[in-house]
């Protein structure tokens, strides 16, 4: 019986370099695809629990009201009561899982001026003034509690009040 | 001792289970399992942002609380979260002039004199874009977006290729080089999972940024929603953006 194809060697050879190519493309895909890929999307399905493992900088507001429930009390008729403490005083979970950690106090009069600097674009309903023509030299808590801002609150020299 | 082989054999019993026990309790202490990962639920949340342009005072509160909160690298400046300002020369309407001295990280210094025209703040960050072209573009699978909503970048898995960075029609994305993945704004995905607003959200100080779950029917944000004329960033590229503003001018691109 005589073979239905002769010369066939070239491409025997080529059929394995396609297999042993198909081989390298298998061990390496299953070596390098995680095992939770593709279970909910096209994605790893564990990264969005490696990213919310993160930890938090911030404290948060409720957190700092634990401790802190006079200070609330103090800004609660000024418009300084829906502030978050964070705004003004940095990132505070350290402090806030440790009370040891100390907080910085925020730089008085550069710290109010971020928000208060009289500046074009500035919606006029917020409360905007030039500081210089406002109080001279004077730092803002001689006559305004950072709390509690408001000028009626202020006449007890609020430098050192909460 | 009168201890049977019966008796053996249901010790060794109690024995196996007890330590399986063990052992899976002791892997799931030490895989450090999310503290809140048992009370969130993904399906439950859909979030999104709301920002009312009327109220933002361009200080720059959240540009720093985003750098710190997430850790953003500073040199060279890159940002999750960055604000803008628009000066609209009423002589000149057409060519609305912006700046944002790094990001508006220091607030802005005085520019434009009174009447010149119309200025105004416009605070940026990821727009979690339902139909977002980042995800659409990535080669690998590394950016996506989660059951609740959130636009988020596998850092494990990214190739640094950049795509990403290119299709975002926003400008939101960038190449952080300690990582040589790209980067940006999650918002704030493991504080949300946390019960916890935004480090932007926590530190604005005019109220400006909100944080909405249009998933919770008792979140104040349907209400704002239904009652404000509310805009999104280029509507045109139909990517169905998830950050909202109020008072958005035309001329914001």
């Amino acid at each position: 019986m005589k073979p239905s194809f002769k010369d066939v060697e070239h491409l025997v050879r080529l059929a394995g370099l396609f297999l042993a190519g198909l081989l390298v493309f298998a061990v390496a895909r299953a070596a390098y695809v995680p095992e939770d890929f593709g279970k909910f999307g096209h994605y790893r399905a564990s990264a969005p629990a490696d990213e919310a493992a993160r930890v938090p900088v911030y404290a948060g507001r409720a957190r700092c009201v634990e401790c802190h429930e006079d200070i609330v009390q103090v800004a609660a008729p000024s418009r300084h009561n829906t502030l978050g403490c964070e705004g003004c005083h940095g990132a505070l979970r350290q402090h806030a899982d440790n009370p040891e950690v100390a907080v910085q106090k925020p730089d008085s009069r550069a710290g109010c001026m971020r928000c208060h600097s009289a500046k074009t674009g500035r919606p006029a309903s917020f409360l905007n003034i030039d500081a210089e023509e406002h109080s001279g030299p004077d730092p803002c808590a001689s006559c305004h509690k950072p709390h509690d801002p408001r000028a009626e609150s202020g006449e007890s020299n609020g430098q050192n009040a909460p | 001792m009168d201890k049977t082989r019966r008796d053996f054999l249901i010790l060794g019993t109690r024995l196996l289970v007890m330590t399986g026990a063990t052992a899976a309790a002791l892997e799931h202490v030490l895989n450090g399992a999310p503290e809140a990962a048992t009370e969130y639920k993904k399906a439950e949340h859909w979030w999104a942002m709301i920002i009312d342009l009327e109220k933002c005072i361009g200080a720059g509160h959240c540009v720093r609380a985003c750098k710190t909160e997430n850790d953003v690298i500073d040199e060279p400046m890159f940002f999750r979260t960055w604000v803008e300002r628009y000066h609209i020369d009423m002589e000149d309407p057409d060519h609305p002039i912006v700046d944002s001295p790094d990001g508006g990280i220091n607030g802005f210094p005085e520019k434009y004199p009174d009447g010149s025209g119309k200025t105004f703040f416009v605070p940026k960050l990821c727009n979690h874009c339902e139909d977002s072209p980042c995800t659409q573009v990535c080669p690998v699978g590394a950016t996506f977006q989660t059951d609740d909503g959130v636009v988020l970048i596998d850092k494990d898995y990214c190739v640094g290729c950049r795509y990403c960075i290119q299709a975002c029609p926003y400008g939101c994305r960038y190449l952080d080089p300690r990582t040589h993945t790209a980067d940006k704004c999650t918002l704030c995905y493991h504080r949300l999972t946390r019960g916890l607003i935004p480090a932007c959200c926590e530190a604005c100080p005019a109220g400006a940024r909100q944080i909405a779950d249009l998933k919770n029917p008792n979140d104040p944000a349907h209400e704002y929603l239904r009652t404000h004329k509310m805009q999104v960033l280029k509507p045109q590229m139909a990517t169905r953006a998830k950050v909202f503003y109020n008072g958005l001018d035309g001329a914001v691109r």
